[in-house]
């Protein structure tokens, strides 16, 4: 059977609403908030700092260190406290989504830590996590070559669709995830996928993610850009 | 910021961000900030955040008092909020403040236990507190403690459909909170008590005492710190606390 119409009335081609908002964790060096539909997710970075174990560090640059994470009560069923093998995983694929934009040659020795926290999950919860992210590393003002912004593209029966929601990845039928990432510049660096498509579908649903993907870059921009009028005029 | 300096103001009476010795920052509580807990709580304090989100589930109880559910409360103190907080398992930090928001609730009778029984020896229901304070300017226990009392008077208990919890499907029903316990936290410096102590000046305190009050009586303590408290420290500390009790109850109205 076709997949006809999406459960909250979205178009195929069309992602949830976002917010997003910078600043909010006051202690750290940088922090961003990034919503989209019901999924919520905090950043906050700290650094760059000095790195111990001292054995870790590199003497050349800096390094980016992530840890995804997400509350208890973000999920309907309670998630026991601490890591998973999701979790690091996540952490892991968060890192090299964010590093190519990075230039940490000015800090050898140095860590920038990048702490994800899911406070309310609704399926992209690692997009959303690189989304707010990067706003983050832009807030604590670490050099950067360029913004990463990411979604979650994919197939829900037979219709290639943006920003699924969980009702689309638990769909009978079957849905593939695809989570992508991408510089501003349009390049991939983060590509997932579970299920089963076509390399066309493939193809489509990466230039889905990419008209998506440059949506977020804009709002990424005007968040950071209106943080800092309002800093000006203060 | 200088230490002496900080000391040296609340000798004079005086605080380094202008309040006086026993006034709070501005609190500000809201519910329903996580829509898949069955009860979830912000409560800031100054810019101290801390969330809190509540689950049930269903469980066998325990042999000694088989027809009582409990709650099992949890901290973690998230490197998010704090840059000196680590990745890892709760450390001695998060266990004792997620210790202290369960015996002031626990030992207030603020929730009736055998009202969580399902069927004797077999069923209750758990109650999962779950704190995680997201931005650390001092004073977590306070604040945990509010928001936490806030997410159980938000909480909802979820369907049971064929033996088994729903988590998807939240009933109308709540939970009956027959107490609010407040646990105000005092703070000595060099001789004077102060409440809601801010993150730099929990960095010169001598010594805390958390005092968890509901109706005037006490039903919790925890004293934490690396010097003593005399009798008389003690009984101003309380005395402050069991006013600071109705102050704050006002924000879980």
């Amino acid at each position: 059977m076709s997949y006809t119409k999406r459960n909250d009335g979205r178009k195929f081609d069309e992602t949830r609403k976002m917010e997003a908002k910078l600043g909010v964790i006051p202690r750290a060096d940088g922090s961003a908030m990034f919503k989209t539909g019901d999924t919520i997710a905090i950043a906050a970075v700290y650094g760059p700092r000095e790195l111990h174990p001292k054995f870790l560090q590199d003497p050349e640059k800096g390094i980016l260190r992530c840890n995804y994470d997400m509350t208890s009560f973000s999920v309907p069923e309670r998630k026991k406290p601490g890591p998973s093998r999701r979790s690091t995983e996540i952490s892991l694929v968060t890192e090299k989504s964010l590093l190519p934009v990075l230039d940490l040659k000015q800090f050898p020795s140095a860590v920038v830590d990048v702490f994800i926290e899911i406070i309310q999950a609704n399926s992209g919860t690692r997009c959303a996590g690189i989304t707010a992210a990067s706003m983050a590393l832009a807030h604590a003002g670490v050099p950067m070559r360029n913004l990463v912004s990411a979604v979650s593209v994919g197939k829900v029966g037979d219709k290639i669709v943006i920003d699924l929601d969980k009702s689309e990845e638990d769909y009978e039928e079957g849905a593939t995830d695809i989570p992508v990432a991408m510089t501003g510049n349009h390049e991939i660096t983060l590509l997932q996928l579970d299920g089963s498509v076509s390399k066309d579908e493939l193809l489509k649903a990466l230039e889905l993610a990419k008209k998506g993907c440059s949506e977020i870059d804009k709002l990424q921009r005007k968040t950071l850009r209106d943080f800092y009028k309002g800093v000006k005029d203060e | 910021m200088n230490n002496d300096y900080i000391k040296s103001l609340v000798e004079k009476g005086k605080r380094i961000d202008g309040r006086k010795l026993d006034e709070f920052r501005k609190i500000i509580v809201e519910t329903n900030i996580s829509k898949n807990a069955a009860g979830s709580a912000r409560c800031r304090i100054g810019e101290t955040e801390v969330i809190v989100g509540v689950k049930f589930d269903i469980g066998e109880p325990y042999p000694d008092s088989p027809d009582e559910g409990t709650i099992i409360v949890t901290a973690e103190l998230i490197p998010v909020a704090n840059p000196d907080f680590e990745l890892g398992p709760p450390g001695s930090k998060a266990t004792e403040l997620a210790r202290i928001v369960d015996r002031g609730i626990r030992e207030s009778k603020c929730i009736d236990f055998k009202k969580l029984c399902i069927k004797e020896r077999e069923k209750v229901w758990n109650i999962f507190i779950d704190i995680y304070p997201m931005n650390d300017d001092g004073n977590l226990i306070d604040a945990s403690v509010l928001a936490s009392l806030k997410a159980l008077s938000d909480a909802k208990f979820p369907k049971i459909t064929d033996d088994r919890v729903d988590h998807e499907t939240k009933t109308n029903v709540g939970l009956k909170l027959n107490k609010i316990p407040i646990t105000t936290t005092l703070y000595k410096i060099s001789g004077n008590i102060i409440v809601d102590a801010n993150n730099k000046e929990e960095e010169v305190i001598d010594t805390r005492l958390s005092v968890s009050v509901a109706d005037g009586n006490i039903h919790a303590l925890q004293k934490g710190g690396n010097t003593p408290l005399s009798f008389d420290e003690i009984s101003r500390m309380i005395e402050i606390a069991v006013k600071k009790e109705k102050e704050l109850a006002k924000f879980l109205k």
